[in-house]
């Protein structure tokens, strides 16, 4: 049985096709990344599996762990395992960070029938997470996002994909905007991440990640289909000759 | 039709006039002249302009014609009823003392005074007015406006009981001063006028709660005065919690003194009552004053929870701050009106305000409405206000990481709340009120399957005006 197995898949967002036929299998153990131009549905298809209720699931069965994902609540998803890192994190004033990020870790550990972790033994695992990912603790009493960086915002949200642990992750376009040193620690920190019980979606637009983060399959993503797959060559390919070949191979598909 | 309203008005004041002619027959310090011409002044005055109507500018957004309809009798002697084991929930340990007050009058076998600081007296208001006049007399109803103010005038009429506090000079007294007034109205509608006075002498500290709370769900109208003067240099924090049942009436005035580089707080937390008007009034008297009036007000069902503001600069280089935050859901109506004078010898005056708030409903309210007044040229005034809903980004982001929805929400609304808190000092008092914020905050979230029902699609609306 797959981690994740996407059939059909079709999504309306606000009355507009985006996604028209999504199929997709992924493995614990495996590093997927699903590459695109912009607007051509990778974002949506994220959400989706984070249970965002402004997607409209018109067609389509999405199973995790053999269970329907598309009948579970956001933080149902989040609490069987699923971590979505936002494209845009969300700032949170009044909230910090650390109280959150444990807040988050008790709630999934409850779930799970584990016993809460409280301040005092929170601290020490979270210390270890912020040196991987070279962040600085004074950000952990700050509030949740509150006046980050670009680069720190998407730090943080691989800060908290090491500290809950999730089966499946799903990163969304979070290399965008890094800067060269960013993106290799951001690369670090997910590669640290990669183990046999887990799976790993990169949402990208562009090459450059998976010079860090090797692949083990990759999707083009063209006008809400999956037009090819492949190993982690086709990445280069694309570098190479650009979207621009398959869009025009989508489009003679779509007209025949 | 006006022939009707006058007849109404007659009507509406004849209970007035009857519990006042009792009233001064019996009434505590009715021997001194002093006091007897400023009740009977004030009365005559509360006679002359009734209750206000939504004609009057101040009253615009919260109509009293409930309190005004209300046949109103004076409660008496209700404490005898109130049992210790009845006021433990309210008792706050760590407290320099904690006086109680039962409708209105000091019940000392209820209250614990203990052994108090060096430089502290406390004393029920009526009980001091009897022992030592002479120092009442200087403070007492000079400061608030009986002349266009019925409330205060209606006060002013029956004031004869309620906390003296009296810090002197120099003295520092780190524990609260907890001031505990519970209202009980039974079944008949009665009202009570709790008068307090409470004198910070120069260079003097201390932190003073004010509680109030109901012992039943009866429609009971409490109407509060709290003459504070704080002389110069004197650091004065000052906390009103207001929590009482949904039938509560209740008014309160918090009329502030500042003499010199006085440094005063004001932190008013609206939880309970029906209808509910907070009125806090400082005038910076010295030089270099500094005030902060920060609040917030959390209400639901069909509350109707009015704060109004109405900061002087009178002198030179003084600075206040206004902050307040609203959380509004079911029918609940809430008014923010902030009114800033600055006097024409106020130069360098700093005054901010703002007002933040959140709907939770389509049917909650806020009015919000700030009023600058400058007669000086050398100011820096600034106001703001804006208004929203929860953000469903937020809370989708902290679902996500699988924090339940009903969490999620308590936390965002704790979040907002948590910039009043904030502007608290560390200590019980602050961590008293987080206890209550929580739980209230916990009741309005916990309803979120009917938020969602009528959740507002339409963008929040902000404003954001510089002067």
């Amino acid at each position: 049985m797959s981690l994740l197995e996407i059939k059909n898949l079709y999504v309306e967002v606000d009355n507009h096709e985006i996604l028209k036929g999504i199929d997709l299998r992924v493995n614990a153990g495996e590093m997927h990344s699903i590459m695109g131009p912009n607007g051509s549905g990778k974002s949506t298809l994220a959400q989706v599996l984070a249970r965002r209720e402004s997607y409209n699931v018109t067609t389509g069965e999405v199973f995790y762990d053999g269970k329907d994902l598309l009948a579970m609540k956001p933080e149902e998803v989040a609490c069987e395992g699923i971590f979505m890192a936002f494209q845009y994190p969300v700032e949170i004033p009044g909230i910090s960070n650390a109280y959150f990020l444990r807040s988050a870790l008790n709630a999934i550990r409850r779930h799970r029938g584990l016993d809460e972790v409280d301040a005092m033994d929170f601290l020490p695992m979270f210390r270890e997470k912020l040196k991987l990912l070279d962040m600085d603790e004074k950000l952990m009493n700050r509030s949740v996002n509150e006046d980050f960086s670009g680069g720190e915002k998407k730090r943080n949200e691989i800060l908290q994909m090491a500290v809950l642990e999730p089966k499946l992750a799903i990163l969304d376009e979070t290399d965008s905007g890094l800067d060269i040193d960013a993106m290799r620690i951001v690369a670090k920190g997910v590669n640290s991440m990669r183990s046999p019980e887990r799976a790993i979606v990169v949402v990208t637009h562009y090459q450059r990640l998976l010079n860090y983060i090797v692949p083990d399959f990759v999707h083009v993503l063209v006008n809400g289909r999956i037009v090819r797959s492949g190993g982690p060559e086709l990445a280069l390919e694309l570098e190479e000759k650009g979207y621009g070949s398959m869009e025009a191979g989508a489009r003679q598909a779509t007209s025949a | 039709m006006r022939k009707q309203e006058t007849k109404n008005v007659i009507t509406e004041l004849e209970t007035y006039l009857e519990s006042f002619s009792e009233f001064e027959k019996r009434a505590a310090g009715r021997n001194l002249p002093w006091l007897r011409s400023l009740r009977e002044d004030a009365f005559a005055r509360f006679c002359q302009v009734g209750f206000p109507t939504t004609h009057d500018e101040d009253w615009r957004f919260t109509n009293v014609s409930a309190i005004a309809r209300t046949p109103f009798c004076l409660a008496r002697n209700g404490f005898a009823r109130v049992s210790q084991k009845e006021l433990g929930p309210w008792r706050v340990a760590g407290v320099a003392c904690q006086l109680v007050f039962v409708n209105g009058r000091f019940a000392r076998e209820l209250s614990s005074m203990g052994n108090l600081p060096v430089g502290l007296k406390v004393n029920g208001l009526g009980k001091e007015i009897a022992d030592t006049p002479t120092e009442i007399e200087p403070h007492l109803g000079r400061y608030v406006d009986t002349q266009r103010d019925a409330f205060c005038a209606l006060n002013t009429a029956f004031a004869e009981d309620g906390a003296y506090v009296h810090i002197r000079k120099g003295a520092v007294v780190e524990e609260p001063i907890y001031l505990l007034f519970i209202s009980s109205a039974e079944n008949s509608p009665s009202m009570s006028h709790p008068r307090n006075l409470i004198v910070a002498e120069e260079d003097s500290q201390a932190i003073i709660v004010e509680d109030y709370v109901s012992l039943d769900p009866g429609p009971a109208f409490c109407n509060t005065v709290t003459e504070l003067v704080a002389g110069d240099s004197a650091v004065v924090a000052h906390y009103m919690i207001e929590r009482e049942h949904r039938e509560a009436f209740n008014i309160s005035t918090l009329r502030i003194e500042q003499g010199r580089s006085a440094s005063v707080t004001s932190h008013s937390v609206l939880l309970g009552g029906g209808l509910v008007r907070n009125n806090v009034h400082p005038v910076l008297m010295g030089e270099g004053g500094e005030c902060l009036i920060n609040g917030l007000f959390v209400g639901n069902g069909r509350q109707h929870l009015d704060n109004y503001m109405l900061v002087e600069h009178a002198s030179p280089r003084c600075d206040s701050r206004q902050f307040y935050n609203g959380i509004l859901d079911g029918n609940a109506h809430g008014v923010f009106h902030g009114r800033i004078i600055v006097h024409k010898d106020a130069q360098k005056t700093d005054a901010k305000q703002t007002n933040r708030n959140l709907l939770l409903s389509d049917e909650a309210q806020i009015d919000t409405k700030p009023q600058l007044e400058i007669y000086a040229d050398d100011v820096k005034c600034t106001h703001g206000a804006t208004i929203g809903q929860i953000e469903e980004d937020a809370l989708f982001y902290l679902r996500s990481r699988g924090i339940d929805e009903v969490s999620a929400r308590k936390l965002l609304l704790f979040a907002f709340a948590t910039e009043c808190l904030d502007r608290m000092k560390q200590g019980l008092v602050r961590k008293h009120i987080e206890g209550l914020i929580n739980h209230s905050l916990f009741q309005v979230a916990n309803k979120c399957d009917e938020v969602r029902a009528n959740r507002r699609r339409d963008e929040g609306r902000s404003w954001e005006e510089m002067e």
